[in-house]
C-alpha cells in the first residue's frame, strides 16, 4: 500500500515539476520574441571618435538596444562589388574588435557589420536596405570631407533614412580616437 | 628621411626583466660606439634596473599637471631636439594625461622613429588589444591601457623575454618587483602560478604568430584585392585550413574575426561551418544571421557552409575531412544542464571523431560583467 502511494506521489511531483519547466520555458520563448531596437554607428577609414562610440553605447544602453557598429568600405569599379577586401577587414576587425569590448564592458549587445559599395554612401545606403535600425548615430567628417562621411552623405542620410539620424557634431575630444593602425 | 628601427621587448607580465633587458641591450650599443639616450625609463624602483641604467645619458622628463597632481611625462621634442642614435623609450602602452601631443606613448614613439631615430621600447601582453579580452578571462585583471595587436606588426624586433612562472615568483617573493609590503597580496592576485602560466603560453603564441606574420609579410605589400596573387608567391610553412564553426547569432562573429585573424597568419584558409538542425527554417532572425555571416566570409574571403545534419560532430567530421581542416575552432559551450552533463563535451567529442592531427580551439565569449549584464 505504502509503496503505492509513494509511486503515485513521485508521478504527481514529476508531472507538476514538467509542467513547470515547460511552462518557464515557453515564458523565455516569449520573452526572446520581443523586437530589439538597433543603433547603427556606421564609419569609415582608419579611426572613430571614442565620443561617437560612447554617444552610441549611451543610448543603446539606455534604450535597451543592441548597437550595430557598421564599418562602411569602398570598392573600386575595377574590382567586383562582392570581391574580398582583406586590407580594408583588417581596418575593420581591429575598429570593430575594439568597439565590442567597450561595449561589453558598458553591457551593450553588439551585432557588427561590414559593409562594401561604391562610395561610402552606396555602402549606406546598401546596409539600410539590408538591416532594420531605430537609430543613426554619424560622427560628423572633417569639413573636407577626407575623414567619415562628407557633409553632402549627411545631407543624404537625413533625407532618406528609414530611421531617427543623430548627427554628432564634431568636438575638440574627437582627438581620442579608437584607431586601426594598418 | 629613414625611418627609426624599432625593436620591442615584450613579456608576459611586470618583473620578467623587460626593461632590465632594453637597458643591458642599450649599454651594449653604446659600449659598440652608438649615441644611446634614455627618453623615458620607469624603474619601479627596482635597484637592478636602476644599476643597469647607469652611465647611460636620461632625456629630462617634464612636469604636467594633471588634476593638480604634478605627473612626469616623457619630453618628446627634447627627445627628438637631441637626436640620439638610439632612444630606449619604457612601456610604450602608457596613454599619457590630456594636453600632450598625443594619447598615447607609442604614438610619441612613432614620432621619434620618424625623425630617424631607432628605438627600443617594452610592452606587456595584455596591453595587446585583442588579447585584453582572453588575458582578462584567464586571469581575472583587465588593463585599461592598451595599444593596437599592429603595433607589434610596425616593429622590426620583438623580443620576448622569458622566465619560468616559478621564477618570476621567486623573483617576487625576494622583493626584486614590488616592495615588501604588497608582495603578499600580489601573489594571491595576478602572480598565481596558474595565472602566470596562461599568461607566458599567450606571449609564446603571440611572438611566434608574428614571426609568422613576419615571415609572410603580407602587412607590407598587399594592395586592395590582390591577396591571393600576392600569398601564391609568398611560400607556406604548412598548408593551414581553419574550420570556424558558426551559429546564425551576432556573438559567432567574434569566433570568426578570431578565426580570420589565425587565418591570416597563418597564411591559412578559412571556412565557416553551420550545421543546421533538420527542419530548422531560415527565416526571421535567423536568416538575417545567416545572411550578415555570409556577408562577413564574402568580405574576407572566406566560404560559408551550410550542412544540415543532426549530428553536429559527424558533419563536422565529414566537413574537416573533405576540406582537408588542419585546424577547427568553436565558441564557448553553455554550461550543461540536466542529463546533458553525462555526455562528453563539444572539443573532445570533435577530436575523436577527427582525424589525428587536427586542433580544436575554444574561443571564449566576451564576458560582461554580471552587474552589467542585463
Amino acid at each position: 500500500m505504502i509503496e503505492h502511494v509513494l509511486v503515485g506521489v513521485a508521478l504527481v511531483a514529476g508531472l507538476g515539476g514538467g509542467y513547470l519547466l515547460a511552462r518557464s520555458r515557453l515564458h523565455l520563448r516569449h520573452g526572446r520574441a520581443e523586437p530589439v531596437h538597433r543603433i547603427l554607428l556606421p564609419f569609415t577609414g582608419t579611426e572613430i571618435s571614442t565620443r561617437a562610440v560612447d554617444a552610441a553605447l549611451r543610448l543603446a544602453r539606455a534604450e535597451d538596444a543592441e548597437l550595430m557598429p557598421a564599418y562602411l568600405a569602398e570598392v573600386p569599379m575595377r574590382l567586383p562589388l562582392d570581391c574580398a577586401i582583406p586590407k580594408e577587414a583588417r581596418s575593420a576587425m581591429a575598429m570593430l574588435e575594439a568597439i565590442e569590448q567597450r561595449a561589453a564592458g558598458q553591457g551593450v549587445p553588439v551585432d557588427a557589420r561590414i559593409e562594401r559599395g561604391r562610395s561610402y554612401r552606396h555602402a549606406l545606403a546598401r546596409l539600410l536596405e539590408a538591416e532594420d535600425v531605430d537609430r543613426v548615430v554619424v560622427p560628423a567628417g572633417d569639413s573636407d570631407g577626407s575623414e567619415g562621411l562628407a557633409g553632402e552623405d549627411l545631407i543624404w542620410l537625413l533625407e532618406k533614412a528609414p530611421a531617427e539620424v543623430v548627427i554628432l557634431r564634431p568636438a575638440a575630444e574627437d582627438r581620442k580616437l579608437i584607431r586601426a593602425v594598418a | 628621411m629613414q625611418q627609426g628601427r624599432y625593436k620591442i621587448f615584450l613579456g608576459m607580465a611586470a618583473g620578467v626583466g623587460k626593461t632590465y633587458r632594453m637597458l643591458q641591450e642599450g649599454q651594449a650599443e653604446q659600449a659598440a660606439g652608438r649615441d644611446v639616450a634614455i627618453g623615458y625609463l620607469e624603474p619601479h624602483k627596482r635597484q637592478e634596473t636602476i644599476d643597469q641604467a647607469r652611465g647611460l645619458e636620461v632625456v629630462p622628463r617634464r612636469r604636467i599637471a594633471y588634476r593638480e597632481v604634478a605627473v612626469e611625462e616623457m619630453n618628446l621634442a627634447a627627445v627628438i631636439g637631441r637626436r640620439p642614435e638610439l632612444a630606449l623609450i619604457d612601456e610604450l602602452a602608457h596613454s599619457n594625461p590630456p594636453g600632450l601631443e598625443h594619447g598615447k606613448r607609442y604614438e610619441d614613439i612613432a614620432d621619434v622613429l620618424a625623425a630617424g631615430i631607432d628605438v627600443f621600447s617594452t610592452v606587456n601582453v595584455q596591453h595587446l588589444e585583442s588579447l585584453n579580452d582572453q588575458v582578462a578571462e584567464l586571469t581575472g585583471v583587465r588593463v585599461r591601457e592598451t595599444v593596437p595587436d599592429s603595433i607589434l606588426g610596425t616593429a622590426d624586433e620583438v623580443v620576448l623575454i622569458d622566465l619560468t612562472p616559478e621564477a618570476l615568483v621567486a623573483r617576487l617573493q625576494a622583493g626584486k618587483i614590488y616592495p615588501g609590503e604588497t608582495i603578499d597580496a600580489a601573489l594571491n592576485n595576478f602572480f598565481r602560478i596558474e595565472n602566470l602560466a596562461a599568461l607566458r603560453e599567450v606571449s609564446l603564441r603571440q611572438v611566434a604568430e608574428s614571426v609568422e606574420a613576419k615571415r609572410l609579410t603580407l602587412e607590407q605589400v598587399e594592395p586592395l584585392g590582390t591577396r591571393e596573387k600576392v600569398a601564391a608567391e609568398v611560400p607556406k610553412a604548412v598548408g593551414e585550413r581553419i574550420l570556424a564553426l558558426v551559429r546564425p547569432q551576432p556573438s559567432s562573429q567574434r569566433l570568426v574575426r578570431r578565426a580570420w585573424r589565425s587565418a591570416q597568419r597563418l597564411g591559412a584558409e578559412l571556412d565557416l561551418l553551420w550545421v543546421k538542425p533538420p527542419g530548422e527554417a531560415i527565416e526571421g532572425e535567423v536568416e538575417r544571421q545567416v545572411t550578415a555571416l555570409r556577408q562577413l566570409a564574402s568580405v574576407l574571403g572566406a566560404r560559408l557552409l551550410v550542412e544540415e545534419h543532426d549530428d553536429l560532430v559527424a558533419a563536422v567530421a565529414r566537413v574537416v575531412r573533405e576540406r582537408g581542416t588542419t585546424y577547427i575552432m568553436v565558441g564557448e559551450s553553455k554550461p550543461a544542464r540536466g542529463i546533458a552533463r553525462l555526455r562528453e563535451r563539444l572539443p573532445q567529442r570533435l577530436m575523436q571523431a577527427t582525424p589525428p592531427g587536427v586542433d580544436v580551439r575554444i574561443v571564449a565569449h566576451r564576458s560582461i560583467a554580471p552587474e552589467e549584464r542585463r
